[in-house]
């Protein structure tokens, strides 16, 4: 099996004046091609330290990290800016998309900053991508005019624009409610079908339950990594969600 | 990083904020528009001030009653008349730099042509005077020699004259006017020459033979100056020196006592007016080139602000993966932008700006190419200038700190 993501003893120290902050305390896994893992944990447990790593976003103060063969530790700030464009795309919580910027422009944006994609194919890839999570109809819409489900599928399209080897999602439904949040689901799991490998962030176990394998994240270390027995399917849960309304009503 | 892209990165910002970029190219359009109008200003003044002064003759010398005071400033005509027809005799005959001369008499009068009633100044001069001050005659002639000896009451006039008297575009030639009740016939018109960088109008006079102004309107042979020209540009100086000689031997000056008369060449005017509106023209310019400055420091305080605003936006490009190099060139190129559209503005209304002095205040202007470069150029530098801090700063947030901004 293919390793996309390889991590050996990572830790994170923030220091700030006489406190000191053990964000990661040695933290080892490994994450496979096709992997939907979910990342649980309480708040301050170092899940997003962890994921802001692994997204090339920050550096570990020790430790060793593979991404997709590359040793990220040699890397330098412009390097680490190249991962990022081309082998990552990160999807947050607050979504993150430009203000006053069409939807198709806020998803060309790595690809503008990738020279070697020309005007049309940009054009192309931002549209299927938008496309792939049900936004073929609203590619000139602005942020405003979106709900918050559908700002975070144009982050989504945004993160999988540039067929990254990971997407990478920071409790990509923490500001949306429960219905949205299965919609985001069944996109990622429509993408993980397709091959996609994804890492998500979540503390909604339910939300959990979309995943394929579960990591948990306690003060900063792994203590658990299992695989979801029972593992929901978000088209299923629709219909089951449909018929609960029916019979309310 | 492909270049044309990160244009299309600074376009898009720049459009989708058109108020904020309206803004901050206001200081760059009102810098460049007022250096632009100010130089125009000043050069135009130094420019017509240097036509007054060449039209006052080709190599022309003056020789005017009285010493200088302190300071250069000439004293009053009239306090001490002492320049005679004689003086302007004995220059002819003994100065050999000295090419024409002619005496010069004045004196305001009332004149009168049928209905119409004007107030201008009549001098008398020899029909030389219109060479040395270069007055072309348009229509008619001038004086003869035997005008002059018979003090015949004849004068050639002036546009604003024949305008007044007669109206514009009549020929008044043959024409009888009164000057002071005494009837004249008029035998020439002179050619248009507008108003002088003093204010005054040229074209608002009366000249007539020198003998017949002095022996029929004014009762004292007091000259009011004596009018000359050098042979040459190189011997104003050296016309001026022989003057300044031949007279005081005649007024029986001793070596302490001082010239009581004042000898100026044309090249001294030029020299004190071109220095003084050299003065005008710097002036001006620091006035407008510190606008420009203040439009460049706009621009950074906006960039500055901006960078902070933007910071959440900053973090988004670097989280998809810009380089600090791309930030740092997008900021600049909206920086450059702005002060180049800026600039392009800027020069467009300093040219209207100019031309609605020169049409409504009357005041002339010259806009030189260079100045619109040097504007222009002064702005793209400032932009730059002014730029680059605000994009360094902005290149280097670090991407996490810049998501997390509020
Ligand atoms: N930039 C920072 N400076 C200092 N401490 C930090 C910083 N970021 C996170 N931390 C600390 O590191 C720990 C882990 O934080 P985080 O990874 O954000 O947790 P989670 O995402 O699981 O809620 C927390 O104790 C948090 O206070
Ligand atoms: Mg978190």
């Amino acid at each position: 099996m293919e390793t996309h993501i390889s991590v050996k003893n990572l830790t994170k120290v923030y220091t700030m004046g006489d406190n000191v902050v053990n964000a990661l305390g040695g933290v080892s896994v490994e994450i496979n091609k096709g992997d939907f893992v979910a990342i649980m944990g309480a708040s301050g447990s170092g899940k997003s330290t962890f994921m802001n790593i692994i997204g090339c976003l920050d550096l570990p103060t020790s430790g060793e990290y593979f991404l997709d063969g590359v040793n990220v530790e040699t890397l330098n700030k412009d390097q680490l800016a190249g991962l990022r464009n081309k082998k990552i795309g990160f999807v947050f919580q607050s979504f993150n998309i430009l203000a006053r910027t069409s939807a198709i422009e806020n998803v060309e944006l790595p690809l503008l900053y990738d020279g070697s994609v020309n005007n049309k194919d940009r054009r192309e890839r931002a549209f299927e991508a938008l496309k792939s999570v049900g936004l073929a109809d609203r590619i000139d819409s602005m942020p405003n005019q979106l709900s918050g489900g559908q700002q975070q599928r144009v982050a989504i399209a945004r993160a999988l624009v540039n067929n990254p080897v990971v997407i990478m999602a920071d409790e990509p439904t923490g500001n949306l409610d429960t219905r949205t949040s299965y919609e985001i689901m069944e996109i990622f799991q429509k993408l993980n079908e397709k091959g996609s490998t994804i890492v998500m962030v979540t503390h909604e176990t339910d939300i959990a339950q979309f995943a394929l394998s579960n990591i948990l994240f306690k003060d900063g270390k792994i203590i658990s990594n299992i695989k979801v027995a029972n593992r929901k399917n978000a088209t299923e849960e629709f219909k089951k969600m449909e018929e609960l309304k029916t019979e309310t009503i | 990083m492909i270049i044309s892209n990160l244009l299309k990165i600074a376009y898009r910002s720049l459009s989708k904020n058109k108020l904020r970029t309206f803004l901050t190219m206001l200081g760059i359009i009102i810098g460049v528009a007022s250096v632009i109008a100010m130089l125009a200003i000043g050069e135009g003044s130094k420019q017509n001030i240097t036509a007054s002064i060449s039209s006052l003759g080709t190599n022309s010398v003056m020789i005017m009653p009285g010493a200088i005071s302190q300071g250069g400033v000439h004293l009053e005509a009239g306090s001490s008349q002492n320049l005679k027809k004689e003086d302007a005799d004995i220059i002819a005959q003994r100065c050999e730099d000295v090419k024409f001369i002619s005496p010069v008499v004045q004196r305001g009068s009332q004149i009168i042509a049928s209905s119409q009633n004007w107030h201008t100044m009549v001098y008398g001069v020899y029909n030389i005077y219109f060479q040395i001050r270069n007055m072309t005659i348009e229509n008619g002639s001038g004086f003869s020699e035997s005008d002059e000896r018979s003090a015949a009451k004849v004068c050639v006039v002036g546009q604003t004259i024949v305008k007044n008297l007669f109206g514009e575009g009549n020929n008044p030639i043959g024409e009888l006017i009164r000057i002071n009740r005494i009837p004249f016939k008029i035998i020439g018109v002179l050619e248009k020459k507008g108003q002088s960088a003093f204010g005054t109008d040229q074209d608002d006079v009366i000249l007539a033979p020198f003998s017949t102004v002095q022996k029929r309107m004014l009762s004292t042979t007091n000259l009011s100056m004596i009018i000359a020209s050098a042979q040459s540009e190189e011997l104003m100086d050296d016309a001026r020196n022989e003057i300044t000689q031949v007279l005081r031997e005649r007024h029986k000056l001793m070596a302490s006592q001082e010239d009581d008369f004042t000898v100026r060449t044309q090249s001294d005017l030029s020299n004190i007016f071109g220095s003084v509106s050299k003065v005008l023209t710097i002036l001006l310019a620091s006035i407008a080139s510190i606008s420009l400055l203040v439009g460049g420091i706009g621009i950074m305080n906006i960039m500055l602000v901006s960078v902070i605003e933007r910071t959440r936006e900053i973090g988004i490009r670097l989280a998809v993966g810009a380089t600090s190099q791309d930030v740092l060139i997008q900021f600049m190129i909206e920086a450059i932008f702005i002060s180049f559209l800026g600039g392009l503005i800027g020069v467009f209304i300093g040219v209207i700006a100019s031309g609605l002095v020169a049409q409504f205040g009357g005041w002339p202007i010259s806009i030189s190419v260079s100045s619109v470069l040097l504007s222009f150029f002064f702005s793209a530098v400032i932009g730059v200038f002014f730029g680059w801090y605000p994009a360094r700063k902005a290149a280097n947030l670090n991407p996490i700190e810049a998501l997390r901004y509020e």
